[in-house]
């Protein structure tokens, strides 16, 4: 173990399980786990930090009805909003997603994850619903054009003693770590941030500054101008 | 390796988006008179008004503004179940507006909307009334829809209630936020920012020229024509532009010289600073003056009770039973983290002393008061203590800690003033009849003749 490393980065993990012992943080853990490791064989240090959704529902339920947002769930958002990397894990619950888990991403602006790496993970009660991580995670994150990494994981009662839930976490963990290392997804966020539409003084990294762009054609019609017409 | 996982443990708190108070000394004038430079719309005679404002006078062309606003809800009053009928509702109102009057606010809005349950879909016939019925209170709206009304119909139907109300007008501009209203006046909502940039840049031409030759995207051309009647001695009513997001139309403020209002209310405090400050680096930008003499209104929301326990209790069942706060948030959490003041009189002084602070000087402070059902006596007497106790503290305190540089609101005295200085305002006197009710090929007897007015052929 080294503390030599020059660069940095912040793990965020979005673990919507709700009991305690959770598999889904338990399965979340060892995915970022397995992540700090994959990043310190490239030079980098990982530092985790944990967004325990179930101890924000009420905060998440508030915002989504009435729109505030309490102290603790912009400072979640805050994590995320500068997050190097992200692991989104949630429960399977009658053969989809969480309900907790969409309603915190719901809340969430549209460009906070742009280009961010994510592992995908769901754990499941049967091996049946083994493709929600697939069928319902996967768009629900290319919705937010974040970059999910090749490898998604679930984990169903009887995974938890095979081997090859490990193996799996390790190739998702490892193909986090290389895109992460690469600075690939700050490279394809500022290429590409002008085109993405932006909530004002939205709270993703780089709404700080330079999120008004002056010469856009609405800008111009606000100072008199006319709109140009399609030929 | 750093490896902190675990239970997140809330170290990341503390940072509130936003709520950036601005630092710093506040200057106090020892003479209580507020230095003008020549920056704005002002000259020694706005001056002297506002030194008047200081010796007691509470006219409406103060530095500052106070007033209420109202979306014109007929909402169930939740402590007795009863839900007034909209002429209750709409007598109500005009008393509400009558009662602001007497005890010196200086400025009474109305939004505009069309459907139930709110009456307010014809904003001027409601102030022309108002205007009619009382002596000083500026009228104006909140909002008025830039949107699906027709911008001709506003440039029309203002200017005949600032002519009605002898000046004693503005309004301001808003997208809306009901959806169906779009569709319900053939309007496309996914073209709604459009629209409203479009559409005010036309009302802007429609009140600043006598004869208007226009094309645009959203409505049949113009050519030739004349918005009726025009603007009071030649000067338009003052635009508010309103918007809680949008940073086109902060632009659109900044770039005409108007003021920009943020409701500040339904959001947590001091969201809309970015907003503002947006706004009052591109007024600078514009050369309308410095960010500090830009046009700032900002809304809020007050219930004032004798105590601070009293009015927590008196307010909370109207919260509580109101399908917009009630069913999402505590009252004791919504006063702490958003604009609004439940309290005692020294409680709601200190509260809105706290928006100067973080948004700067500005110009017009609006309260929304008759909400949540409360009923009509209930809301006469929020009035009335709101005039005659806290305003008066909030225009003395506030106008201590202006900054020399604050512009004053506008008001249409100061803006004839800006525009003639001692000369005589413009009295437009139209040409005659030419035969097919219009006046020929020029609108006016002291338009340039040189040019000619072109009407549309007709076939």
């Amino acid at each position: 173990m080294s503390y030599t490393a020059q660069r940095q980065a912040s793990i965020v993990v979005i673990a919507a399980g709700v009991s305690d012992p959770s598999s889904t943080q338990m399965l979340a853990d060892r995915i970022a786990t397995k992540s700090v490791e994959a990043l310190a064989g490239l030079g980098v240090a990982a530092m985790v930090t944990v967004v325990p959704v179930a101890s924000l529902a009420g905060d998440v339920v508030t915002a989504t009805v009435g729109g505030l947002r309490s102290a603790e769930l912009n400072a979640a958002i805050e994590a995320i909003a500068s997050a190097d990397a992200i692991v989104a894990a949630t429960p399977v619950y009658k053969a989809g997603l969480s309900g907790l888990f969409k309603s915190f991403i719901d809340i969430l602006d549209n460009d906070i994850m742009i280009a961010k790496p994510v592992v995908l993970a769901v754990t499941a009660g049967s091996p049946r619903h083994a493709l929600v991580v697939e069928d319902q995670l996967r768009p629900l994150f290319a919705y937010l054009r974040a970059l999910a990494v090749p490898t998604a994981i679930a984990a169903t009662p009887e995974d938890w003693a095979q081997p090859d839930l490990g193996v799996r976490i390790a190739r998702a963990a490892t193909e986090l770590a290389h895109i992460v290392n690469s600075g690939l997804a700050g490279a394809i966020a500022d290429a590409t941030w002008a085109d993405h539409r932006h909530e004002y003084a939205g709270v993703a990294t780089r709404s700080a500054d330079g999120a008004i762009n002056l010469e856009s054609s609405l800008m111009k019609l606000a100072a008199g101008g006319t709109l140009t017409k399609p030929a | 390796m750093l490896l902190a996982l675990g239970r997140w443990m809330g170290t990341l708190v503390g940072t509130v988006p936003h709520g950036v108070v601005q630092d710093g000394t506040v200057p106090i004038l020892a003479e209580g008179c507020m230095a003008l430079p020549s920056g704005r719309s002002g000259g020694n005679g706005i001056h002297a008004q506002a030194c008047n404002v200081e010796q007691g006078m509470t006219t409406n062309s103060s530095g500052m503004q106070f007033g209420i606003f109202s979306v014109s809800d007929i909402s169930r009053n939740p402590v007795t179940g009863q839900t007034p009928s909209e002429a209750e509702r709409i007598e109500g109102m005009i008393q509400i507006a009558q009662r602001a009057d007497e005890v010196g606010l200086d400025v009474f809005a109305i939004g505009e909307h069309h459907n139930p349950p709110f009456f307010s879909s014809s904003p001027t016939t409601l102030l022309a009334a108002i205007a009619a019925t009382t002596k000083q209170i500026v009228v104006s709206t909140a909002t008025t829809l830039i949107t699906t009304n027709d911008p001709v119909k506003i440039a029309e139907d203002y200017a005949m209630l600032q002519h009605v109300a002898k000046g004693r007008m503005d309004l301001m501009l808003g997208r809306g936020n009901t959806v169906p209203v779009y569709p319900w006046f053939g309007k496309d909502i996914s073209q709604g920012l459009p629209l409203a940039l479009e559409n005010y840049n036309l009302l802007h031409q429609l009140w600043s020229e006598d004869v208007v030759d226009w094309e645009g995207s959203f409505r049949t051309p113009l050519q030739g024509f004349t918005s009726t009647p025009r603007p009071l001695d030649d000067v338009a009513p003052f635009i508010w532009h309103g918007s809680i997001r949008t940073p086109e139309i902060a632009e659109q403020a900044a770039y005409y010289g108007n003021g920009y209002f943020a409701n500040n209310i339904l959001a947590p405090s001091f969201h809309f600073k970015p907003l503002v400050d947006f706004y009052r680096q591109r007024f600078e930008h514009y050369g309308h003056g410095t960010k500090e003499q830009a046009i700032v209104g900002l809304g809020g929301q007050a219930f004032i009770g004798r105590t601070s326990q009293g009015a927590r209790d008196q307010y909370r069942p109207y919260f509580e039973g109101s399908p917009i706060y009630g069913h999402a948030y505590s009252l004791d959490d919504y006063i702490a983290q958003t604009p609004t003041s439940v309290g005692s009189v020294q409680e709601v002084i200190d509260k809105t002393l706290t928006f100067q602070e973080g948004f700067g000087d500005y110009q017009r402070q609006l309260w929304n008061l008759d909400a949540a059902g409360l009923p009509l006596e209930m809301v006469l007497e929020q009035v009335e203590i709101l005039g005659t106790e806290v305003v008066p503290v909030l225009r003395r305190e506030l106008a201590s800690r202006r900054s020399p540089g604050a512009a004053d609101a506008p008001t249409h005295a100061s803006r004839v003033l800006a525009k003639y200085g001692d000369a005589a305002a413009r009295q437009p006197r139209p040409n005659p009849n030419r035969g097919g009710n219009v006046t020929g090929t020029s609108p006016y007897q002291d338009s340039d003749a040189a040019y000619r007015v072109d009407y549309p052929e007709v076939f």
